[in-house]
């Protein structure tokens, strides 16, 4: 009996033990966030106090000579977005209705991986590919200096952000219902007319989230920027800048971060850099969380 | 009357074969990219490129450090993200309740899954490298790795704790079960082929990153192997990189090699994972 | 004088979603003998059934009244050790559900988290609670093979076997019988009547006519209340209320 009180003692001991275990590594998502947020703070802040505003906001990036104008960087990384989002929004949309509504299912089941494929591909593969095939072809057939431009980048970055896109997009149009679609059809719609006019709008809050995650991760991306773009932190605010050298807030910071000395006013701007680049990542990606999660409590309240 | 209609049939046949067109340039260069990638990297594939050192300032030999680098830095991020990782998703499906504290935990989760990737090496460089004193290290690249895989572990694992079905957890409470002894015994064995892929899906992507490890473990050049996880390493990604970008010079064959290999390892994981999936499927009960 | 196994008092139970699952139950539940809980969908007979265990606790339960005494020390006392009390109170639902493990896992599973080691005392445990739900003969030879294989009426006397292998006292069912064939059930029926010398057996039946073949005691329940409460199949011959009366010759269902 003694025994028996003794083991159960110890399971109860190992139970708390656990589930306490457990409880915290829920709680370690928050932590990192919070500690993430609390050294980019730390190490980002001080750029503030040693550098000043105006030049921060200027347009000249020439940190050996102390001047830390981040527009171009700015401006370098939306050219490159908008670009890549030109190339992906298409084409991942496009391919995701058509795996979704116009393929027969083995297609569809061919294409899927490849998709992913593209998915699992290192970034510094398609940076490699970029240098070593994209770029020569781009400054052949556009007739450029040089091919390692915002147009390599938004190109391949676009590529990136196809296979997010398509799997959100396939998902959420997979989620619309086939009586949708039913009732269409037995109106007299054709199927063409169903997916413009039923299909796509039913699902516009899910395609409307994989294109911000798309923005996400074109945003986010640094090492095939970094090796296709050029590296040039010009200011890019003209059309044809696209067909220029540029460079990203995230090309700035791997290709700078590794040859400064902590502490210096260089090293604090470009976390104050990573800082700028990781509130943007938290508004697109909540925006896009949001997104969902309004659309979910208003299907909760059309089907209940 | 008629004539809508037939204007009805050509806008659709249009339309659709637009909409083939866009998925066919979409796919079309995906596949010719790896073959040729394969076409061009195979060649430079041998023995001694597996496994000698580079010579030449990396002009020749083989790329082994980069190869020894990429297993230990996988490792040393799953030795980090998959404990904590399928706890934290343990506790998001069993244990926690729908109140604020839980929403913000899912938020951060997300957060952490959108940070971009150089923004997780600064934070590794902040922390580990500097304020820990781990120095340049397996360590530290491990350890940063390890947070900005754990949002993928997460989701993958609470997804596939969450399908094994309330049943089995009720029967097992009724017969005198503790909520760990039901988690331990019935959920987690259930759930363990998804969590296994979700696992292999997120250190792929460990595998494949560079820009987290750029400050915080890799090594442009090394003459030996790391010898202990404070040691910085090379690795296939940077590797690759390196050899495309900064030296002089450089063999295309060997650059195509390296990625070669570089793909054969992230998709190799994809592949296992795919396998285990589909089996398990296949296998399942319920 | 009848001997009560539960006693139950002035029972109130509500869930979070606003809705009232039970309004002020007082039953007894005598030892040795098959108490039917029977009424329509709805009615609380579920939920009674599941504050006998404490399975409730997994529910969303706002708030609980009264008193449950097993043995006369009250089970929805905090302090309750609800591990010990489910040994002691074992339960068979409405769904056959197997644990995904062999025949023989099943039916050492309870032991197994109760901490017994024994090789012998399990198989022992095994054996008995296969003999009592009358299945030892159909598996006797494969309780190794993954327990999914054996049919609907199996599995289902696989969980009663299940439950009585931890021998407890009284052993709680809800709608047992409510997916197997008539032959099943039969089966499934005789063996209560069997159990029903060494446990305190609560039913709720999937049909008034298993409420009348197989209640010593039977209660009726309508909308979280108990209506009527009668010895052996009186409810069934001579109901006093004109609802029970209702019920029981099928005007309403």
């Amino acid at each position: 009996m003694l025994a028996r009180e003794h083991m159960e003692k110890s399971k109860n001991f190992r139970e708390y033990a656990i589930t306490r275990l457990i409880r915290v590594s829920g709680y370690s998502a928050i932590v990192f966030v919070a500690l993430i947020f609390f050294f980019l703070l730390r190490e980002g802040i001080p750029a503030l106090a040693e550098v000043d505003l105006g030049t921060l906001f200027s347009t000249r990036w020439y940190p050996i000579e102390g001047l830390y104008g981040i527009l171009p960087l700015i401006t370098g990384s939306l050219i490159v977005t908008v670009g890549a989002m030109l190339v992906a929004v298409p084409f991942g949309i496009g391919t995701a209705v058509f795996m979704s509504e116009i393929a027969p299912r083995w297609l569809r089941e061919v294409l899927k991986p490849l998709v992913e494929l593209l998915g699992g591909l290192p970034s510094v593969v398609l940076g490699f590919l970029g240098i070593l095939l994209l770029s020569p072809y781009l400054r052949v057939l556009l007739d450029l200096p040089t091919g390692l431009t915002a147009l390599a980048g938004a190109i391949l970055l676009g590529g990136i952000a196809v296979p997010t896109i398509v799997s959100i997009a396939e998902d959420a149009l997979d989620a619309v219902p086939t009586s949708y679609r039913e009732g269409a059809w037995a109106l007299g719609a054709t199927r063409w007319q169903t997916i413009w006019r039923v299909t796509l709008p039913a699902a516009r809050s899910g395609i409307l989230t994989a294109v911000m995650l798309g923005i996400g991760r074109t945003i986010g991306e640094t090492m095939t920027v970094m090796m296709v773009t050029g590296n040039a932190p010009v200011l890019a605010v003209h059309l044809n800048s696209l067909f220029s050298p540029v460079r990203t807030m995230t090309a700035t910071i791997a290709a700078e971060m590794g040859e400064v000395a902590s502490g210096s006013n260089h090293y604090h701007v470009l976390f104050f850099i990573g800082m700028v680049l990781f509130l943007i990542s938290l508004a697109v990606n909540l925006s896009a969380a949001a997104i969902v999660f309004r659309s979910k409590k208003r299907a909760e309240r059309v089907l209940s | 009357m008629k004539k809508t209609f037939l204007n009805r049939d050509l806008i659709q046949r249009l339309g659709f074969s637009m909409i083939s067109l866009v998925a066919l340039f979409t796919v079309v260069p995906i596949v010719g990219v790896m073959i040729y990638i394969i076409l061009q990297g195979a060649p430079a594939i041998s023995w001694e490129f597996l496994t000698a050192m580079p010579r030449d300032g990396m002009r020749a030999g083989g790329i082994w450090p980069a190869i020894v680098g990429t297993f230990y830095l996988t490792v040393g991020t799953a030795v980090f993200s998959v404990p904590l990782g399928i706890a934290a998703a343990i506790y998001l499906s069993e244990y926690a309740s729908e109140n604020w504290l839980t929403r913000t935990i899912r938020i951060a989760i997300i957060s952490l899954a959108g940070i971009p990737s150089v923004v997780y090496g600064l934070f590794g460089l902040g922390l580990f490298v500097l304020f820990l004193q781990f120095g340049t290290s397996i360590l530290a690249a491990s350890l940063t790795l390890s947070i900005m895989t754990l949002p993928v572990i997460i989701s993958a694992s609470e997804e596939a704790l969450r399908s094994v079905p309330q049943a089995f957890r009720t029967v097992s409470i009724s017969l005198g079960g503790t909520r760990w002894q039901t988690i331990r015994r019935i959920v987690l064995p259930q759930a363990l082929p998804g969590i296994i892929t979700g696992v292999i899906l997120g250190l792929e992507r460990a595998a494949g990153e560079t820009a987290p490890i750029l400050f915080t473990g890799a090594a442009f050049f090394l003459p030996r192997l790391p010898g202990s996880p404070l040691d910085a390493t090379m690795a296939l990604p940077y590797h690759l990189f390196v050899i495309s970008t900064q030296v002089p010079e450089m063999p295309f064959q060997i650059q195509y090699g390296t990625a070669l290999v570089l793909i054969i390892f992230v998709l190799g994981m994809n592949l296992v994972a795919t396998v285990i999936r589909s089996r398990a499927r296949a296998k399942r009960q319920w | 004088m009848v001997e009560n196994k539960i006693v139950i008092e002035d029972l109130s139970l509500s869930y979070t979603d606003g809705t009232e699952s039970l309004h002020e139950i007082s039953l007894n539940i005598p030892v040795n003998a098959i108490s039917v809980l029977f009424g329509p969908a709805g009615g609380g007979k579920s939920s009674l059934l599941r504050c006998l265990n404490r399975l409730n606790d997994l529910a969303d339960v706002r708030t609980v009244a009264g008193r449950i005494l097993l043995d006369g020390v009250d089970i929805l006392d905090p302090a309750t050790d609800v591990i010990a009390l489910r040994r002691r109170v074992g339960m068979v639902f409405a769904r056959p559900v197997v644990l995904p493990l062999s025949i023989r896992g099943n039916l050492t599973y309870g032991l197994e988290l109760a901490g017994e080691k024994r090789r012998s005392r399990l198989d022992e445990a095994a054996e008995r609670g296969l003999k009592l739900a009358a299945l030892w003969d159909e598996v006797k030879e494969r309780l190794d093979d993954p327990a999914i294989a054996l049919s609907g009426g199996q599995q289902q006397r696989l969980c009663l076997a299940r439950v009585l292998a931890q021998q407890p006292e009284v052993i709680l069912l809800d709608e047992p019988t409510s997916g197997l064939d008539p032959i099943s059930t039969s089966k499934v029926e005789g063996a209560l009547q069997e159990l029903k010398r060494e446990y305190t057996i609560v039913l709720v039946p999937h049909s008034v006519q298993q409420a009348a073949r197989t209640a010593d005691y039977a209660a009726f329940f309508l909308q979280g209340g108990l209506i009527e409460y009668g010895v052996d199949k009186e409810l069934f011959t001579h109901p006093k209320k004109q609802r029970t009366e209702d019920y029981v010759e099928g005007r309403f269902g």
